[in-house]
Formats: C-alpha cells, sequence, structure tokens
C-alpha cells in the first residue's frame, strides 16, 4: 500500500514538449512510471519521448485515461495549467513550477479546495512511492520499498532524509514533497491524515523550514490524530530574521516562525526531534523503538 | 523587491490614497527649497531606507541625530537634511552596519487626532490577502501582535472582488472611527486592497495612519515590498529598485540565477537546494562554526554557474573556509567536481575547501576529484563535513 500513487496510476506531463519537461518525463519513464501521454497547447498530435501530446487535458484524459499529471509549465501559464487539470478532475496534480505568483496561488487554492483533485505543490520536487512510481524529480534509486512516509517543504533536504532511511534498511511507503512556496496546494495534516490511514505506513518523518505556522497546526494535529511514531526536522534555526531563504516560503518575518517555536510545538505533540540534518533517520529510528515501548 | 517610502506615496496617490504634499531632496539645499514650497511652517524630514525604524534609528556619524525629524524653518530644513544625506542610518531593521542616505523626504505636517496601523499581508494560513488594523498606530506592529493580539484587527479579501464596504464598516466600528471618517476610510482601504492586488504586493504597510481634526485619513507612511515571482508582469515597477539598496554580491548571484543571502560568518556554502541549504548553515552553527552565507545553485546549474558561485562566496572577505554539499538530483556530482576543478584553476582556493558529494553520478564525481591536483578535504557525510570545515578554520 502508499497513499496518492503505485503502479497503477496513470500519468501525464503537463509541458512535455519543453527540455525539463522531456527529460523529467525519460526519468519517470525509466523508473516504471504509467507515463501515458503529455499535453502542449497547440502541438497536439505529435509524439515526445514517445508518447502521444494532446492540446488539452480533458482530450488526454478521454483518450488515454489519465488519473494524475505531472506540471513543468512555466510560471506565467503554470496557474491556468494547474486549473485545467482541476478541471479535468484528475485525482492528483502535481506542479513542479518554481516561481508561480502568489496571488495566482490565491485564485488556485480557492479552485482547488472545492473540487475532486488532490493539488501537490507548486516549486516542489514530486511524489514517489518507491519501486512503483515515481512523479517528479527526485532521484530514483536513492528510495527503497519500506514503512516510512516522507513530507517536506524542501527538496535535496528530502534527498537526505530518504537516503538515511534507505541506509538504515526503514525504507518508504510513500515520499511527498509539498513545496517551497507560501501557498501550497496540500498541507502537512492532510499528507498525516492519509499515512495515519495507510496501512503500510508504521512511521512517518516530517521535514518542515522556518516561516509560516504550517508545522504547528500540524503538531496539533498529530497530537489529536495520529497514533504512529513520527520524528520531525526544521531547517534554518542558524538563519536570521527577515532574510528570505531561498524558498518564497522561509523567512522569519516579525519573530515569527523561528526554528525554535516550531520545535517546541512538535515537541509537546510527543514528536522526536532531529535537531541536526544528519540526525533525521536515527530521529526516526528513535521515534518507532519509543512508541514499541508504550 | 522593496522600494522607497517616497515611491510608494507616489503609487498610494495613482490609486487616490491620501498622502502628504511631499518632495524628495537629494541635497541639503533642496532640502530648504522644498521646505519652502511645502509653504513653510511645519514639516517632516525623513531618511529614504529600505527599512522600517527610522524614527528611532540614529546616525553613526551623528548619534544624537534621528531618522525622522519636524522642523520648522528651510534653515532647520537644510541642517537636518545635511547631517543625514551621504551618511549612514542604523536602526532596528538595518543591522549593525546601518544604510547609507541618498535621499530625504521634505513633508508638510498635519493636525493629528489619532494614529492607527494598517497592514496589508497573504495570510498564508488562510490562503487570502488579509487586511490588518490596529489602534496601536505608531508603535512596533510586532510589540502589539505579541502582547495584545486583541487590538488588531483582521479582514480577508478576495484578490478578485477587493475588500468590500460592509467590511470597511467593520473595522471602523472596532477602531472606533465614525462620522465622515468613515467614508474616508472606505476609500482609502478599497483602494489599498485594490493597489495590493494589482501590483502583486506582499507587503504594504502604513504605520503610521492617521486621522485628522477634520475627519481625513492620511498615509504618513507608505512601505510596499512585491512579490519577485510576479515581475515579469511588472515592467513598470523594475524602475523602481534601488540597486544602492542590495548586497552587491547577492545582486550578482541573482544575475547567475543563483540564490545567494550574506550572513556574519566565516565559512562560506555552497549547496544545492533551499531546505538542503538552510540545513548545512544549521549543521554548521551545531558544531560550533559560524556560516558565511546561505548560497543555492540550484537544480539545473552549469559548470559556469557553479564557478561563478565560488567566485562570490570567495569575495567575501570573511570566508576562512568553504563547505560545499550537494545531494545530486538533477544536479549531477560530476557537474560539480568538474566545477571546482575550473574554479580552483580560474579562482584559486586560498582556504580550505571541505567536499560532501553523494547522489546522481556521486563515485565519477569523487573520481573527478581525486584525479585532478585540487586539494580538497574530503567529507563522508554531512556530520563528518561539519566537523572537518570547522577543525579546518583551527588548523
Amino acid at each position: 500500500m502508499s497513499i496518492l500513487i503505485d503502479k497503477n496510476t496513470k500519468v501525464i506531463c503537463q509541458g512535455i514538449t519543453g527540455s525539463v519537461g522531456a527529460f523529467h518525463t525519460r526519468g519517470c519513464l525509466a523508473y516504471g512510471t504509467k507515463m501515458v501521454g503529455g499535453v502542449t497547447p497547440g502541438k497536439g498530435g505529435q509524439t515526445a519521448e514517445g508518447l502521444p501530446v494532446f492540446d488539452t487535458v480533458i482530450e488526454a484524459k478521454d483518450k488515454t485515461g489519465c488519473n494524475a499529471t505531472m506540471i513543468f509549465v512555466p510560471p506565467p501559464f503554470a496557474a491556468d495549467a494547474i486549473l485545467e487539470a482541476i478541471d479535468a478532475e484528475l485525482d492528483v496534480v502535481i506542479a513542479i513550477t518554481e516561481g508561480i505568483p502568489a496571488l495566482d496561488m490565491v485564485r488556485v487554492y480557492d479552485r482547488v479546495k472545492r473540487s475532486k483533485s488532490v493539488l501537490i505543490g507548486p516549486n516542489c520536487p514530486g511524489v514517489i512511492t518507491p519501486g512503483q512510481c515515481k512523479i517528479g524529480i527526485m532521484p530514483g534509486y536513492i528510495h527503497q520499498p519500506g514503512k516510512v512516509g516522507i513530507m517536506s517543504r524542501s527538496g535535496t533536504l528530502t534527498y537526505e532524509a530518504v537516503w538515511q532511511t534507505s541506509n538504515l534498511k526503514l525504507g518508504q511507503t510513500t515520499c511527498v514533497g509539498l513545496g517551497g512556496d507560501p501557498i501550497v496546494g496540500t498541507s502537512f495534516i492532510d499528507v498525516f491524515r492519509w499515512f495515519q490511514e495507510d496501512p503500510a505506513t508504521e512511521a512517518i518523518l516530517m521535514i518542515g523550514e522556518i516561516g509560516g505556522t504550517a508545522e504547528e497546526e500540524a503538531a496539533a494535529f498529530v497530537k489529536q490524530h495520529v497514533s504512529k511514531p513520527v520524528a520531525a526536522f526544521i531547517a534554518g534555526a542558524a538563519a536570521p530574521p527577515g532574510k528570505r531563504m531561498g524558498h518564497a516560503g522561509a523567512i522569519i518575518s516579525g519573530g515569527k516562525g523561528t526554528a525554535a517555536e516550531k520545535q517546541a510545538a512538535l515537541r509537546d505533540a510527543g514528536i522526536e526531534i532531529a535537531l541536526s540534518p544528519a540526525d533525521m533517520g536515527a530521529a526516526m529510528v528513535r521515534a518507532i523503538e519509543k512508541h514499541r515501548r508504550r | 523587491m522593496k522600494i522607497h517610502e517616497y515611491q510608494g506615496k507616489a503609487l498610494f496617490a495613482d490609486y487616490g490614497v491620501a498622502v502628504l504634499k511631499h518632495a524628495v531632496a537629494g541635497t541639503p539645499e533642496d532640502a530648504a527649497q522644498a521646505f519652502h514650497n511645502l509653504g513653510g511652517g511645519l514639516a517632516v524630514v525623513k531618511a529614504q531606507i529600505h527599512a522600517g525604524g527610522r524614527g528611532k534609528g540614529t546616525f553613526i556619524e551623528h548619534p544624537e541625530q534621528r531618522g525622522v525629524q519636524l522642523v520648522r524653518s528651510a534653515d532647520e530644513a537644510q541642517q537636518v537634511a545635511a547631517r543625514m544625506l551621504g551618511k549612514t542610518l542604523v536602526t532596528i531593521q538595518t543591522g549593525p552596519q546601518g544604510k547609507k542616505v541618498n535621499q530625504v523626504l521634505v513633508e508638510s505636517g498635519c493636525n493629528i487626532a489619532r494614529e492607527f496601523y494598517l497592514g496589508i499581508v497573504l495570510d498564508r494560513a488562510a490562503a487570502k490577502p488579509v487586511l490588518m488594523c490596529s489602534s496601536e498606530g505608531g508603535v512596533e506592529i510586532e510589540k502589539v501582535a505579541a502582547e495584545t493580539p486583541e487590538k488588531i484587527f483582521k479582514e480577508h479579501f478576495d484578490p478578485a472582488q477587493g475588500l468590500e464596504a460592509f467590511q470597511v464598516r467593520k473595522l471602523c466600528q472596532k477602531l472606533g472611527v465614525t462620522g465622515v471618517a468613515v467614508r474616508a476610510a472606505e476609500q482609502f482601504m478599497k483602494q489599498l486592497c485594490r493597489l495590493f492586488v494589482d501590483l502583486d504586493c506582499s507587503l504594504v504597510e502604513v504605520n503610521p495612519l492617521v486621522l485628522t481634526g477634520d475627519g481625513q485619513l492620511i498615509a504618513l507612511d507608505a512601505k510596499m515590498t512585491f512579490d519577485d515571482n510576479a515581475a515579469f508582469r511588472h515592467p513598470e515597477l523594475a524602475e523602481l529598485r534601488d540597486l544602492s539598496e542590495e548586497n552587491e554580491a547577492e545582486i550578482r548571484a541573482s544575475k547567475t540565477g543563483l540564490s545567494y543571502v550574506k550572513l556574519d560568518g566565516n565559512i562560506g556554502c555552497l549547496v544545492n537546494g533551499a531546505g538542503l541549504a538552510m540545513s548545512t548553515m544549521d549543521i554548521i552553527k551545531l558544531h560550533g562554526g559560524e556560516p558565511a552565507n546561505f548560497l543555492d545553485v540550484g537544480g539545473g546549474a552549469n559548470t559556469e554557474q557553479v564557478t561563478e558561485a565560488f567566485r562570490i562566496i570567495l569575495s567575501d572577505p570573511n570566508v576562512r573556509a568553504v563547505l560545499v554539499n550537494i545531494f545530486g538530483g538533477i544536479m549531477k556530482c560530476t557537474t560539480i567536481a568538474e566545477a571546482i576543478v575550473s574554479a580552483a584553476k580560474t579562482v584559486g582556493f586560498q582556504v580550505p575547501l571541505v567536499v560532501r558529494l553523494e547522489g546522481t553520478e556521486v563515485e565519477e564525481g569523487r573520481r573527478i576529484l581525486e584525479s585532478a591536483d585540487v586539494k580538497i578535504i574530503p567529507a563522508l557525510d554531512l556530520t563528518d563535513a561539519a566537523q572537518k570545515v570547522v577543525a579546518a578554520l583551527q588548523g
């Protein structure tokens, strides 16, 4: 079992004819993902990476039966591409694009919450269920089928966590990259709910970062609703206030959103904290052992 | 992107948001002339820098001079401007090094009955913009938020619809604004919300917003920050950028497509990915070191970009050691290894270089580094890398 995607997920790529979209479509195909087509307006009827290209998402859905999409459309047109995928009622919409204006995401968020689709991202590495389906830009080989569900606001830091859990032979059920923007389609709380309900997921690792209050809200949810062992790391303890650390969302403003505040809230919810990024896998092991002794 | 108060006030005026008569001056003489043109009597001279807290801030060269001062004559305006222009203002937001003042704003006075705070930001949790008001104007809003959050009133609004009239009435009632001032508030607040949306702002702040004796609402300050991701649809705003307000190395980095933030420590960092770059700073600090910068080379950087990244890091005279931490995903370890070899040739490393490579093409990348004639300290993992770079400082 897994969450969101598995070996039966049929995936299209919006923006497949761009160099980045093409490159990662190849990567997903090589991993074994069931890629069934692509969408680029005006290029319908062509083929790309051996797959049929369509003008619209709804046409791609009718002809291929796809239920998920991976979006590489450039920022000025990305919000429109997401809305099109939602309108076509695809189950899982994964937006990799970085640099979408925040107010565009206000409009998209409002629509996605009233739709049947789940939006992951934008500005995220994607989602992977090891050994079954990879939708995104993560290096497949570091993953290993296993029992930890991983969720994160950052990309390469997720690879670090995956690598550590693979080396400790824990493996992963599904890894979800939520995205580093101020407004993203899916929250930690959503993913905690799915992992809690997924029988294959035995433990949960959360990787947050400074800025906003998403981690604090997640801590409150875990306290109430999650019975599985949870470990967490918060990136940015060394970041000064008022400076944006790469991600638009990673900024301490008005003294709020510091790593210390977030760690305190998580600890209060019984979550095992990794203080060092090198300790994420070990913290997961500690959380599992503590849980067993209970 | 941030802009100056006088630029923000020009945009406010375009949207029918009331501001006082003012002029910008780059010389003390211009400041005297501006005082004269405003009709004399009373005026305020305000230093123009991209940071708040100017009223309480002081100048390095003239510790008794504040960043905002009331003046009563053209002579006084000239003297005050002379103490500000070309000098360095330090406020709670500038850091101890302060910011150089190149322009002052000379603004006429007004009859203040009450002061408020008004701010518009994106509320991430609600995924909507929010207008915030407080009756505690003119003071640090962070302090109000921390100590008396019940004194901050909020109304969320839909970007397409803007703020509704009834929302203004609700806010006015809470703020104790009555009579003709409610009509003024409707224009003021609705137009500011429209401005926020039209120009893709991430922050619009008016502190203080004042109510005059005759029921007018006026923006005494104007602070605006724009969403950099939306810059492509606002070419007209690009000319408002003041490069002298930004760190030179940060400008260089953004031109190369790198994300760089200068910090105060002495260990330079080169990392791929924002989250990993932040964590690398964290682990350096955990092991007793201080990062000199945040630097994310991104996922698709090529050899030239990475070489430029090394140049930027090494241009900081505080840097005594460099830590490269790469978890190759899209980024291949071979690209980084080749860039290190190339940077060693073209830039030259005068300081110890600790390299931790993992991920895509790692074996090949390590081989490139071993066979090249570059002195590096290889690290096995994150902890090893942090310990080695901190040790290298001492050695």
